[in-house]
């Protein structure tokens, strides 16, 4: 390969990269635990986004699934808990210490999807 | 529950756990209620049963609302240990640990077994956090008991019932005892006199006291008609760390402080959890309570002691 080439290749392989680090950054949301209360309380995403709960309360949190499929062990100030959503639908989910507090992810299929 | 906090219940609530604060002896004599500062009772002969309830641990906690749980847990028996009359027992009403991790158990066993009282507790939420929910709490205290840890035994003269609220919630937001709990309840209060004295324990309160924070049990009311029968009925209660008293009819609803660190009053932040005070203050925010039996066991004297000297 001549080095023009050689470079040209470089160049669009770095882009893939950086193109593939902004969609799975895109796919990331974050759900922040403070004052006992999930924010933001309702989330809407594409399947096989991530989702990170983190504490930062000084008391444990945990992430229970209403129809029981996830529980998060207990998160201390500054740990977090994550997980993958691969099928649409609604989840409800509460603090198991503290079930005043609740939240619901929105999950729909991805835009991108063909077929 | 925006509604509940201007009730008048919710007012009378928040009126005596101002008073309470204070240090309040309450005496039942045939169920009529009275009552007495603490320091107005002194000198005054306390013969009979008597136990200490001790609530909210937390070991394992070591933020900055107290970076010294065990310190504080150890001013408290040391408390114990100084009171005139030896207690019969401790009762813990739960959150022992603040993350249920084994060192955390094993370092409150140690802590409270140096008092050399026999304990009888039941679980609050920070204390069913293993993976199982709550088997290792069982694993190591459930001895005894029945479904999620709860059972009953008899001592000075009064029935005492351990209950377990902090277990299977759905989400909505408050306590739970269940179907199962309940009906072993009713089966366990249907073979006593109505003039036995009863004593309920369990973590979270068993009456609404903030139903936006989760302080209630979502199915107390079913418990609490089982008990109407009753001349004399004492539920105590922890998980608010703070007192609050409040008399209905035969019931008498009690929450112990915290020996770890005070949590707000309602009302007064916009979320429960551990309150920063000035070092200098914290011990006026935590504390036991002493609870004795009289003779004839119609007359339970509760009071509340903090740990400021």
């Amino acid at each position: 390969m001549s080095k023009p080439a050689f470079a040209i290749a470089s160049a669009w392989a770095f882009v893939g990269v950086l193109i593939a680090s902004i969609s799975h950054a895109g796919n990331e949301r974050t759900i922040d635990i403070g004052d006992f209360v999930f924010a933001p309380s309702e989330i809407r995403v594409e399947t096989g986004a991530r989702i990170v709960f983190v504490n930062h309360d000084d008391t444990p949190h945990n992430v229970v699934d209403r129809n029981g499929a996830f529980r998060s062990r207990a998160l201390d100030t500054g740990e977090s808990f994550s997980i993958v959503f691969d099928k649409p639908g609604e989840i409800t989910y509460f603090c198991g210490l503290h079930p005043q507090m609740s939240g619901k992810v929105i999950v729909t299929p991805r835009s991108d999807r063909q077929g | 529950m925006i509604d509940d906090l201007h009730s008048p219940d919710r007012r009378r609530a928040l009126k005596c756990m101002a008073w309470g604060g204070s240090g309040v002896l309450w005496t039942l004599v045939g169920g009529v209620p009275a009552s007495k500062l603490v320091g107005a009772a002194h000198g005054e002969t306390t013969k009979g049963f008597s136990f200490v309830q001790i609530s909210d641990t937390h070991i394992g906690f070591d933020k900055a609302a107290n970076n010294d749980v065990t310190g504080t847990l150890n001013e408290a028996l040391a408390k114990i240990g100084g009171l005139s009359e030896r207690p019969a027992f401790l009762l813990h009403t739960g959150d022992i640990t603040h993350l249920s991790k084994p060192k955390e158990f094993d370092d409150a066993d140690q802590l409270i077994g140096a008092s050399r009282l026999a304990v009888h507790r039941v679980p609050g939420e920070h204390d069913v956090l293993d993976e199982r929910t709550g088997e290792a709490y069982r694993a190591r205290y459930g001895n005894g008991t029945r479904g999620d840890g709860w059972y009953s035994f008899d001592a000075g003269g009064a029935h005492f019932i351990g209950l377990v609220n902090v277990l299977r919630l759905e989400g909505a937001g408050l306590g739970r005892l269940g179907v199962e709990q309940i009906s072993w309840l009713a089966a366990d209060l249907a073979a006593r006199s109505a003039s036995t004295p009863i004593v309920i324990f369990a973590h979270m309160p068993l009456w609404s006291i903030a139903s936006e924070w989760g302080w209630g049990t979502q199915d107390s009311a079913q418990a609490l008609q089982l008990l109407t029968r009753f001349g004399s009925v004492t539920i105590l209660n922890g998980h608010i760390h703070q007192i609050a008293q409040k008399v209905e009819g035969n019931l008498v609803f009690h929450t112990a402080r915290s020996t770890a660190f005070p949590q707000p009053e309602p009302g007064t932040a916009k979320a429960p959890g551990p309150k920063v005070v000035p070092a200098e203050q914290l011990r006026s925010f935590l504390g036991l309570t002493s609870v004795t039996i009289r003779g004839g066991a119609h007359r339970l004297a509760i009071a509340d002691a903090t740990l400021a000297r």
